[in-house]
């Protein structure tokens, strides 16, 4: 080594200096949690009887294993974990060690729920299992949307068109089932998800439509065509209305594992391949050359084209090929969830894949994790609506929206998108 | 082994950024390719590249002539090409960014990335290029950033090497360090085309100077054989005067005062660091300085654009530390943008609209809230004679302007008014040289008018031309202070920190 | 492309520029109407089947029945006083919402957010028009208000979250949508608001004094809004173009940064821009509300409006008087989509379909220009509005 470079540092990690809004954040989410701690006591804790007992049931009527619960003294349990949520206020007051605000935000509002569950199941039972298989599978969709706007935006293509590809292919997946059987279905839909993307990139990409604007467009028109089709043929034409059901496959032993088991073992193809995709999108953009170039494309085209890196058509294989994504959810949705069409069956889903690829962090597990957590708060929307605890589900419902907008607002930390996202690439 | 491109021409709408251009350059040869801004350097070198098409003339490359359609191809031909503005993805590691498109796999497209950092690290210590494989790109120096785009070009095997304005953003010491790098090239028989409007870069550097203006190839000389005076008037076309016109600085009362101003960038690093310096009426203070010194943010702290984290401001008298645009607008307080398109125009409105752009709201422009847009017209009318815009109307969009008349534009619309401090970013980045002077004019009428002017330029020549005193910023300080007469090395020192 | 000057520029006489301004948009409409002909031709099961036996009849039939769709099509949306009556109908809170999603593109924010602004308009509408007691020309004007107010607030709180935090309005509008859809479905399920007797949600009637007086005579359902959304164009237009507030929206529509660098308050356009926006859109709701029989709000009150409103906005350029146009031919298909749902069979979200046609072509002058093989006039200004989420 020449001198010139030997003692040049060759990392500069700039000095940063310590913004106040990270404190102020930690002081804000701290009073939050103490807030909650508050209600947490005063209403879960001493809103029941002291010697109440909730009963969470952990295993289902199918299950081979039976009969698993636990049962607990309701107040105690609603009163450690407001212990336990003020001390985590506590510490976020004080404002160290500013990269746990987030964890300590996400394990208060996890007891937040479970203390909420102790109160409406006090003195009766529920079934913690049952409703954690439902959060697996409302989660399904929320998923495969959030995946296909993922891919799709890693590419630097934003699609808001999600709902109507969505929506497009429990259509055809239902006319196709029903006509030809469940695996024409799925390709019918596959197929048309990846039309509905081609369309959309050729929109934004060819012509340069305003990302946004396209998605829109796409939208309107899947809902129209779809209803105008479901009007006209499908009302005339029933049979083709009528998809065969699809059963699950059901995994030896793992499926006879308690909670574990229903949750994860026990579903139809859709729900495995979605997992095993997950996994899949993960390792394809961070370990191999084609995610290596597709988020090349989506972060800075210029130089991903100085490179010979072709963005244009890089950018249509993703678009179009996250449109398959969004085919198998919406074959999932119209075969395997609701097992016929309905107009706007959809009614926002692919609206809460968006928000989950947000609130994922544009990453296959963080899309699925958010899938999970918005799927939970579906799920908790009916238990609460059945519990009759005299609070709204529809306030369970706003949770994914709220949530993401607490998410883009960067209350919970920035969420940075790919940095050419929604830019049109212009090649002299 | 050569590269010859001949009888290049490429017309954009409106301009012939190439016409009849030829080049040829040979292995361990360094030719600086040397012109103004706009002279088509940059346009030579994308169609060398593949980024452009050339609409006539001919690539050679061991005299076999190729047609480039994309830099991949340029590529596959042995052409490399560093930036300008470095093509890097900030998020990328600096190995994932130098095997991006040609990257070493293993089974199903997986990437081998053992194999990948091997490579780096291989061209890194063969060529004396120092980097970090697993850095991210956003986290290093601005200099480790540009021997990350040297590696990638070697990575590609190229044996002929194009540097766009590799200076530009570096500090002397990576100056110096980049030179190193281009003599050990040379000896590994790259052959190397050097973009730069920096004379004393090209003479020193060069092998062979190829002077390039309005787009056709004026001149080609060897280094020994001219002076920096001799190349600077090929560049424009006829002999220079850098110096500006104007009597002895008659300075008054103290108008801008800044005292231990502090000022972050926009990653929150302290880029303006414990800054004081005072302005006075009727003299010109030039801020000199290798750009990224903290100029932007002195000037952005000082006008309220950006967050003040220590120091103060005042204007004459009245502190005004962050204080908003609008408040220093009505104390009389000028403001010329570094970056005229991005900052100083809407480029979609009009040449009207632009003129009003930071008093639309007051009298006589409006009244309440309606405007006056009969009053507002025939003034843009009176300032487009006024100051020279040369525009076919005052009702077209001022994008359709050439740069000079957008500059005009910027400086009608600040000056007719009464102004006591004048604030005047790059005020001349590149435009022509016409305009280059009655701006300057104008500049110097306003001190001459009593106003304190305090000019930025990362042109040395130009500050050295306005000024009446210069100071020095280096790393967010200042380096030092210097009068209008002070000797060129002494302020060059100081640029470079090692002065006082 | 000039050997073959074509028979569209000479056919409508094209070369004034109003003209040429005009050709892109007649040209989406009659290629949205020839497809939207091909959808309604192979989608009757009958004909389809009749197809490959007696296949001239097949065709005959379809023709027939493309021809008499567009007819019915043509008659509902301006065949009859009625039919006009209805088209006016249809497009007024088109209009407004519209407006308010223009206004949002003029200052470089798209404002998806018109549906729920309209909601919570509606119920804040809702509250005055059933519990004041006051004679009709304070009533109605009252009532509206409410609405608007209740759109400004939910539209200004985006506006705000943008300017405080950054956070995409694309974004926010969306989840606001949604959040406002379940907390009208909430709200309107409480005591006070709820119609008693119901059990779903659904408002009382609002007071007859509420009610928007009929424009045309009580047998025909357009109404004074009408005239409400009209001057509610001409304010738009004033405040853009004629104002200073106005300007400024434009100036950091176009380059927000050269905008606060002359002094303006970016922040504050950004929320009073989305507040603006919100408040037309909640006049919407209002007028949903206010003007349509039974006077009840319902969490369907706002139907596809608040998205209609985007692609009438698109459709007019962004332009106030451009808005209008678009807002009167999209109010034309709904009134005759009814006609041609009831007189011909064919289900009226053909005419979704046809939206959504109009607006791709108008967006994507391109695919026109190469359909016709035309030389439209190439004003992309509305086209490109989004950037990054983060930005």
């Amino acid at each position: 080594m020449t001198d010139i470079v030997k003692n040049q540092e060759l990392v500069e990690i700039p000095e940063v200096v310590q913004t106040s809004g990270d404190v102020r954040r930690s002081r804000i989410i701290g009073f939050v949690l103490l807030a909650i701690a508050a209600v947490v006591l005063g209403v879960f804790s001493f809103g029941v009887p002291s010697d109440a007992t909730s009963t969470f049931n952990l295993s289902l009527p199918t299950d081979t294993i039976q009969g698993v619960s636990v049962s607990f003294n309701s107040r105690l349990f609603s009163g450690v974990a407001a212990v336990l949520i003020f001390a985590l206020g506590v510490d976020r007051l004080r404002a160290k060690n500013l990269r746990w605000t987030n964890a300590a935000l996400g394990v208060g509002l996890l007891l937040f729920v479970l203390a909420f569950l102790a109160w409406a199941s006090a003195d009766s039972s529920f079934s913690m299992v049952g409703m954690l298989r439902s959060t697996v599978i409302s989660s399904i969709v929320i998923t495969l949307g959030a995946l296909t706007g993922l891919v799709g935006e890693r590419s630097g293509v934003i699609n808001i068109g999600i709902e109507g590809q969505l929506l497009s292919a429990a259509f055809v997946a239902v006319v196709l089932s029903s006509a030809f059987g469940t695996w024409a279905g799925v390709g019918g839909a596959l197929v048309i998800g990846a039309l509905l993307g081609a369309l959309l990139a050729w929109l934004a990409i060819r012509f340069r439509v305003d990302q946004i604007i396209a998605g829109v467009v796409i939208n309107i028109l899947a809902l129209g065509l779809t209803s105008f089709l479901a009007s006209r043929v499908l009302s005339e034409a029933q049979d083709l209305n009528a998809p065969a059901r699809i059963t699950s496959w059901r995994i030896p032993v793992l499926a006879d594992i308690p909670v574990i088991g229903p949750m994860f073992f026990d579903h139809t193809f859709f729900v495995y391949a979605t997992f095993l995709l997950v996994f899949a999108l993960h390792f394809g953009l961070f370990r191999t050359r084609w995610g290596l170039r597709v988020r090349s494309v989506g972060e800075h085209p210029k130089a991903a084209d100085t490179l010979g890196i072709d963005v244009i058509k890089t950018r249509y294989r993703a678009v179009i090929s996250a449109g398959l994504i969004a085919g198998f959810g919406g074959a999932f949705l119209a075969l395997a969830q609701i097992s016929r069409f309905e107009e706007n069956m959809t009614g926002g889903i692919g609206f809460i894949g968006l928000a989950a690829m947000i609130f994922g962090r544009w990453m296959p597990f963080g899309a699925l994790a958010a899938g999970l957590v918005f799927g939970f708060s579906g799920a908790l929307a009916q238990k609460v609506a059945i519990l009759g605890t005299g609070i709204p589900s529809e306030f369970m419902l706003m949770l994914p929206y709220v949530a993401t907008v607490i998410v883009v607002a960067g209350l919970v930390g920035g969420a940075r998108p790919p940095a050419a996202d929604g830019q049109p690439y212009i090649k002299q | 082994m050569s590269l010859e491109l001949s009888g290049i021409t490429k017309r954009f709408p409106g301009v012939v950024a190439n016409d009849d251009v030829s080049l040829s350059l040979a292995p361990g040869e360094v030719v600086a390719l040397l012109g103004e801004n706009g002279a088509g350097k940059s346009t030579l070198m994308n169609i060398l590249y593949g980024l452009y098409t050339a609409d006539e003339g001919t690539i050679k490359v061991d005299g076999e002539e190729l047609v480039f359609d994309s830099s991949a191809d340029a590529i596959a031909a042995g052409i490399g090409m560093v930036h300008q503005h470095f093509m890097l993805v900030p998020v990328f590691t600096v190995t994932e960014n130098v095997v991006l498109g040609l990257e070493p796999t293993t089974v199903g497209g997986v990437i081998d990335r053992d194999q990948a950092r091997k490579t780096v690290m291989e061209i890194s210590e063969r060529y004396n290029l120092a980097v970090d494989p697993d850095a991210l790109i956003e986290n290093i120096s601005v200099g480790v950033q540009q021997r990350v785009e040297i590696i990638k070009v070697l990575d590609r095997e190229a044996r002929f090497v194009v540097f766009d304005e590799p200076t530009a953003v570096l500090t002397p010491q990576e100056v110096d360090d980049f030179f190193g790098i281009v003599e050990g090239l040379k000896a590994d028989g790259k052959g190397i085309v050097f973009i730069t409007h920096k004379l004393g870069e090209a003479i020193d550097v060069a092998d062979r100077i190829v002077v390039m203006r309005s787009g056709k190839t004026v001149a080609e000389v060897l280094p020994q054989d001219v002076t920096q005076q001799d190349l600077a008037d090929l560049m424009v076309g006829r002999p220079v005067d850098l110096k500006v016109p104007k009597a002895e600085a008659n300075p008054g009362e103290v108008v801008l005062s800044v005292q231990d101003l502090e000022v972050l960038d926009d990653r929150n690093v302290k880029a303006v660091d414990k800054v004081s310096f005072e302005v006075r009426a009727g003299e010109i203070v030039g801020v000199a300085g290798v750009q990224g010194n903290g100029q932007t943010e002195l000037i952005e702290g000082i006008t309220g654009l950006s967050e003040v984290v220590g120091g103060k401001v005042t204007i004459a008298g009245k502190e005004v530390t962050s204080a908003s645009p609008r408040e220093l607008h009505s104390m009389g307080v000028s403001h010329i943008p570094e970056d005229r398109q991005e900052s100083g125009l809407v480029l979609n409105f009009t040449v009207t609209e632009n003129m009003v752009l930071d008093s639309y709201y007051e009298e006589p422009y409006s009244k309440g809230i309606v405007m006056d847009w009969e009053y507002t017209r025939e003034s843009a009318k009176r300032l487009v004679e006024q100051y020279d815009v040369r525009t076919p109307g005052t009702e077209v969009a001022v994008s359709t302007l050439s740069g000079g008349n957008q500059q005009k534009v910027i400086v009608a619309r600040e000056f007719d008014r009464d102004v006591q401090l004048v604030i005047a970013a790059q005020p001349t980045r590149g435009i022509d040289v016409g305009s280059i002077e009655y701006i300057h004019s104008q500049i110097v009428a306003k001190r001459d008018a009593g106003a304190a002017v305090l000019v930025v330029s990362s042109e040395l020549d130009e500050v050295r031309a306005l000024s009446d005193r210069i100071i020095v910023l280096f790393h967010g300080k200042v380096a030092g202070e210097f009068g209008p007469d002070a000797a060129v090395t002494d302020i060059g020192l100081a640029m470079l920190g090692s002065g006082q | 492309m000039s050997e073959q000057q074509n028979w569209v520029n000479r056919a409508t006489g094209v070369g004034t520029s109003v003209a040429r301004s005009l050709l892109l948009p007649t040209l989406a409409l009659i290629t949205a109407l020839v497809i939207g002909a091909v959808i309604i031709a192979f989608s009757d099961v009958d004909n389809l089947q009749l197809l490959g036996t007696d296949t001239g009849q097949a065709l005959s039939n379809m023709w027939s029945e493309v021809v008499d769709s567009y007819a019915a099509l043509f008659r509902g949306s301006i065949g009859s006083v009625n039919s006009i009556s209805e088209t006016l109908f249809a497009a007024t809170p088109l209009l407004l919402a519209g407006l308010g999603v223009a206004l949002g593109f003029q200052a470089g924010l798209f404002n998806i957010g018109a549906q729920g602004q309209m909601l919570m308009g509606s119920i804040l509408a809702a509250y005055v028009g059933i519990y004041l007691t006051a004679p009709a020309f304070l009533h109605i004007p009252l009532t509206l208000a409410a609405g608007i107010i209740g759109g400004l607030i939910w539209g200004g709180l985006t506006g705000l979250l943008k300017a405080r935090t950054g956070a995409h309005e694309v974004i926010t509008t969306i989840m606001f949508n949604f959040i406002a859809l379940f907390f009208v479905q909430w709200i309107l399920t409480t005591e006070g608001l709820q119609d008693p007797g119901r059990n779903n949600p659904v408002s009382a009637a609002i007071q007859e004094t509420a009610q928007l007086p009929k424009l045309f005579g009580e047998e025909y359902r357009v109404t004074i809004g009408f005239l409400i959304a009209l001057l509610a164009v001409a304010g738009v237009h004033w405040l853009l173009y004629r104002s200073s507030p106005g300007f400024e929206f434009r100036a950091v529509g176009s380059n927000p940064h050269a905008g606060s660098y002359a002094g303006m308050k970016v922040a504050l356009v950004i929320t009073a821009v989305m507040a603006i926006a919100g408040g037309l859109a909640g006049a919407a709701g209002a007028n949903q509300l206010m003007g349509l029989d039974p006077y009840k709000a319902t969490p369907s009150l706002a139907g596809a409006v608040g998205f209609d409103a985007i692609t009438v906005a698109l459709l007019g350029r962004s332009n106030p008087v451009g808005v209008m146009w678009a807002a009167l031919l999209f109010g034309a298909l709904t009134a005759g989509g009814r006609e041609m749902q009831g007189a011909a069979q064919v289900p009226i979200d053909l005419v979704v379909v046809l939206q959504a046609l109009i607006v791709i072509f108008v967006a994507a002058p391109g695919m026109i220009r190469a359909i016709w093989r035309v030389k439209a006039d190439d004003d992309s200004a509305a086209t490109q509005v989004t950037t990054s989420w983060g930005a």
